[in-house]
């Protein structure tokens, strides 16, 4: 099953991937997930390894997942090496203006799990795109606040200078 | 046991040498029921348990806790990441235990299949017929050997200490954990120095309405001495009305269950080098007791949570 969300956000490229890409702040702004910890030496790029919790129903899925694709700042994929088969992915592709088209998707489910499994799948996607929409949203609001931030103090240094 | 063994006993219980009296005759039915019973009990195998088997029916056990039961399993962060640990529940909702399967849902979704983790259950579970899966799931007979191999591999073991007793307890003492005075998990956590875990669950002694363990009755049909069954239940319980025995199990209401994992307990960093029984036992029963009193206050109604 698959499921995403996106929206645009009004910031460059760059500076939605220098959030996604890090995580230590996952937690801030994924919804649904409860542990997002990183269990290889390298925190971010390709082979970077996160061992991963996602609230559903009566249980929280949880996984081992490896970065499978790290493309700056446009792709970052990644799949589970322990717990539900899952692939996530953030997709950022650069609009006019300096803006950022965001998707976030996640296809998951439990490969041999029969007629159970693709009801399971099926009655668990409205959860899952919920948490997915919650994330893009507090994802923008990170980051579009930050690029405020950002604007207000060049704009007073340039009035010291 | 062994057929001398069981021969043994049946002379001591039974006067099994007297054949032509009628009490000689129970005695021999008592031997050979007692016989084929033992015979249907699977050996103790740790090696049964599948992971690939349980990770395919997660989604199975997501849609019963998640739908029927709305599960909610609180702490399991308090659950040591790795090593053995001795996972002490208490233990609701008759024959059918739907603090286990919520129970197990979270453990093997939150730890993943990977981690080996075991579940002692009644010797006359594992031998009903259709029932043949638990073994799968990681179940294996309650026996002192099992327990202490499945430690002794590293593995996460849980334990209901109030066993039947506890499990067919009238519906209005659902909010009282009863263990019965059974402390042999104490001794067990302190010969193989493994932390305990208490695992307290609401909610699954409103699955039917339980009215009485029927330990009078049990004695009197003795299946206490034949199946090691100290209570013949009876509750009302769907499809059937009134519910003796429970042994073909029933429909359980949908309760919500929630199950909440408290932080673990090293026996001999918090009760000394040589830790009194008696005193651990009262901690661990006044610290689930209380945890299970704050969660039935935050329930408003039965079965609807």
């Amino acid at each position: 099953m698959r499921v995403g969300a996106s929206l645009e956000v009004a910031a460059p490229p760059q500076a939605v991937w220098d959030i996604v890409s890090d995580p230590s702040r996952a937690l801030h702004y994924m919804a649904g997930i409860t542990r997002w910890e990183v269990v290889s030496e390298e925190p971010r790029g390709l082979g970077a390894r996160y061992r991963t919790l996602l609230r559903v129903g009566a249980a929280e899925m949880g996984g081992l997942v490896e970065v499978v694709e790290y493309s700056e700042p446009r792709d970052l994929a990644w799949t589970s090496v322990t717990g539900i088969d899952q692939r996530g992915r953030w997709r950022l592709r650069e609009r006019p203006g300096g803006r950022t088209n965001v998707e976030y998707r996640l296809s998951y489910g439990v490969a041999g799990a029969g007629i159970f499994g693709a009801l399971a799948e099926r009655i668990a996607a409205p959860v899952v795109r919920g948490h997915l929409e919650r994330t893009v949203r507090q994802l923008k609001r990170q980051v579009e606040h930050e690029q405020q931030r950002r604007r207000a103090a060049e704009r007073r240094r340039a009035r010291v200078g | 046991m062994t057929e001398a063994g069981i021969a043994e006993q049946a002379t001591r219980n039974g006067h099994a040498g007297d054949d032509e009296s009628p009490r000689g005759l129970a005695a021999r039915v008592v031997a050979s029921m007692r016989e084929q019973v033992q015979l249907r009990i699977p050996r103790a195998d740790l090696d049964e348990r599948d992971p690939d088997y349980i990770r395919e029916n997660l989604p199975r056990l997501w849609l019963l806790a998640s739908l029927w039961f709305r599960g909610e399993v609180r702490g399991l962060g308090n659950i040591p990441e790795e090593g053995a640990v001795l996972l002490v529940g208490n233990h609701s909702g008759g024959n059918l235990t739907p603090d286990t399967t919520v129970f197990q849902l979270a453990f093997s979704a939150y730890f993943g299949v990977e981690r080996a983790f075991y579940q002692l259950a009644h010797n006359l579970v594992l031998s009903m017929p259709g029932l043949g899966f638990l073994r799968k799931f990681g179940t294996v007979a309650a026996s002192p050997e099992n327990a202490e191999r499945a430690l002794a591999t590293g593995a996460a073991l849980l334990v209901y200490p109030g066993g039947d007793y506890e499990v067919h307890r009238p519906s209005w003492e659902r909010h009282t954990v009863d263990f019965g005075g059974r402390k042999g998990f104490i001794r067990l956590a302190l010969e193989q120095d493994v932390p305990i875990v208490p695992v307290v669950s609401i909610g699954g002694q409103e699955t039917a309405l339980f009215l009485s363990r029927g330990e009078g009755l049990s004695r009197l049909l003795g299946l206490d001495r034949m199946f090691r069954l100290k209570v013949l239940p009876i509750s009302i319980a769907l499809p059937w009305g009134l519910n003796v025995g429970d042994m073909l199990g029933h429909v359980p209401l949908p309760s919500k269950i929630i199950v909440e994992a408290l932080p673990p307990i090293h026996l001999r960093e918090e009760f000394g080098p040589e830790p009194d029984v008696a005193e651990v036992y009262d901690h661990i029963m006044r610290t689930m007791q209380e945890t299970l009193d704050a969660l039935a206050a935050e329930r408003r109604l039965p079965v609807i949570g």
